[in-house]
């Protein structure tokens, strides 16, 4: 019984089954919901199977079509892949369990109820998709299909706002897509290949391939919205529905960002890349800096959350100078934990924000005041989540600052150091400004009752993002499982 | 000049007309149309990246990537249409409004 199940193709199931969700719920929009539930409950299972049977048995390599692999689709079955869709379960799970509660069955929204599943559905299986891919085109292809589903999510309020944001991210994404797609095209060109990486071991290092980075890196920065490219976030995020909102901070913008991981430490190894990874790593800087000064200043709660993105972002962008050499494995790491703790803290913060807007009427922060007594609870989530946000131990958000401290001690690039530790004194203050709202000493009692799924599932998130800093060993092994990078991982170095 | 390069050539220039046009033009509809001849660009190029020298038959995996690539740009275009028409019908605008920040509520 076990050996049939570790068996089965779990990573290809994870992306066929919310596939075929997707178009059942479609074609059965009275039963859509119970669909996307159903899905929801099972993919968590999946990825859980998906992890016992990489680590136990030896698992036969999955190739689309049975073709041998340089012309067949063979998918990645590495530790990246397996996080990734393990978050993604998890926090899929928790946000059909929020939405369920936020697009009621009845009532004058009921409509957006219709569409929303099918298109969830369809992104979860697309991010899903991109996670296990490894080549180029593939990964062109399922991240169109990210931005086709991501697209259609944000239109879904109907609104003037929301459909200006909606095409306005589809040019966006389009632009950023083609350049990558250009870069594609110049590597098949010179090597006849889309394989990561068969591509990895090939190739050369011409001043074409420099052209070709410099496209894919750039196509793939304003996909994943770092400064200055990060002008059509916050209106993107702010602008969509709760749980669309969380689905994009938390999982969509990963997925660029994960393309451009494996790009970097399996593709990009043999070109010179420490001038790029500077730029990066200098726009990554201003990012942080800039992105949570102006969450600083905003008066609504979900654009204040949706700028504090604009600086996470910032510093997965210091993976990329900081990983050189003897530091490789540590920032690396370092990256994959933030992605995975800000997955889980964002997620739940815009699920908040969503429910405060939905019981207080407006989203507008100084109408929190005096919020702390009747939607407590809520604050106390917002508060658990953002500790991640913050940095503060023991969270995830705690752990990566730490690694990527480290690693820029170990390689004396200094001045990383006063750029974290600002990030996150601001961060502190954005959060720490929403609270004072909240406690303000005035009586308000005129709150409509929550329903309970919007009021505990991001609980569960936010105290995951908490303690994820104590579990972090088990997923940080899984991660390492086939990494293209090696070494030690500093936990404590001197400079 | 061999033919392989002066399509990639053009190419790049079709994907350099349609980003100029995608940047400058505000009308929704030449947007759209800007995407499409960017596309068109990186497909030509792909067309290019198959000649394998004079006399041998092309590469057909690029192309067959061109044709995914084709139905990808098509769902877009529908999409953005879509969107487009939409936005024109709420608003009687053809363009993307700047001034959305006054209205979340």
């Amino acid at each position: 019984m076990t050996e049939i199940l570790l068996g089965q193709h779990w990573f290809f199931w994870m992306t066929l089954v919310p596939l075929g969700a997707a178009v059942v719920a479609f074609l059965i929009p009275q039963q859509a919901r119970w669909i996307g539930l159903a899905t929801a409950l099972l993919l968590p299972f999946f990825a859980l199977a998906a992890i016992a049977a990489t680590l136990t048995a030896e698992v036969q390599p999955i190739t689309g079509g049975g073709w041998p692999t340089p012309l067949g689709i063979e998918l990645r079955r590495d530790g990246l892949a397996l996080v990734m869709l393990t978050v993604t379960a998890v926090v899929g799970f928790i946000i059909s369990c929020y939405a369920l509660g936020y697009f009621p069955a009845r009532g004058h929204h009921s409509s957006r109820a219709r569409y929303f599943w099918p298109l969830w559905l369809f992104l979860w299986g697309s991010c899903n998709a991109l996670f296990v891919s490894g080549d180029l085109f593939n990964l062109y292809v399922t991240l169109e299909l990210v931005t086709l589903a991501s697209v259609s999510l944000i239109a879904l309020e109907g609104g003037k706002a929301a459909l200006t944001a909606a095409l306005r991210y589809l040019f966006i994404g389009l632009f950023g897509s083609l350049a990558y797609l250009l870069g594609v095209g110049i590597f098949y060109g010179a090597y006849a290949t889309v394989d990561l990486a068969l591509l990895g071991d090939i190739i050369t290092g011409t001043s074409l391939d420099h052209a070709a980075m410099a496209l894919m890196v750039a196509g793939l920065v304003l996909k994943s919205a770092l400064f200055p490219l990060h002008f059509w976030l916050p209106q993107a995020h702010a602008m969509a529905p709760a749980p669309v909102s969380a689905v994009l901070s938390a999982l969509v913008i990963k997925c660029s960002y994960v393309i451009l991981l494996r790009l970097w430490f399996e593709v990009f190894v043999s070109l010179d890349t420490v001038a790029v990874g500077h730029l990066l790593g200098l726009l990554g800087s201003v990012a942080i800096i800039w992105g949570s000064l102006l969450a600083l200043r905003q008066e609504r709660l979900k654009l204040l959350i949706a700028y504090s993105t604009v600086a996470q972002i910032g510093y997965l962008f210091l993976v990329f100078p900081l990983a050189r050499n003897e530091t490789m494995a540590t920032a690396w790491v370092g990256g994959v934990l933030l992605m995975m703790t800000h997955a889980c803290g964002k997620a739940a913060m815009f699920m908040v924000a969503g429910t405060i807007h939905h019981t207080a009427g407006s989203d507008r922060i100084s109408r929190l005041a005096g919020a702390g007594g009747p939607i407590g609870v809520l604050v106390v989530v917002f508060t658990l989540a953002a500790t991640t946000i913050i940095g503060l131990p023991p969270s995830g958000g705690f752990f990566s600052k730490w690694l990527f401290i480290n690693a820029a001690l170990v390689t004396g690039q200094w001045w990383y150091l006063p750029i974290i530790l600002s990030g996150t004194l601001l961060a502190a203050g954005y959060v720490a400004k929403v609270l004072g709202w909240a406690f303000l000493d005035v009586k308000r009692s005129s709150y409509p009752v929550i329903p309970w799924v919007m009021k505990w599932p991001p609980l569960v998130l936010s105290v995951i993002a908490l303690l994820f800093g104590l579990i972090a060993y088990e997923p940080v092994q899984i991660a390492l499982l086939g990494a293209p990078v090696s070494g030690p991982i500093f936990m404590e170095a001197g400079p | 000049m061999t033919a392989p390069i002066l399509y990639a050539g053009c190419g790049i220039i079709l994907f350099s007309i349609g980003l100029h046009a995608l940047l400058v033009r505000r009308h929704l509809l030449r947007k759209i149309l800007a995407a499409n001849i960017m596309g068109s660009g990186v497909f030509m190029l792909f067309i290019a990246a198959g000649a394998r020298g004079e006399g041998t038959a092309a590469d057909p995996v690029p192309q067959v990537m061109v044709l995914t690539g084709i139905v990808v740009s098509l769902c877009f275009t529908a999409v953005a249409i879509a969107l487009a028409v939409r936005i024109h019908n709420l608003t009687d605008c053809t363009t993307l409004a700047v001034d959305e920040e006054s209205s979340i509520d």
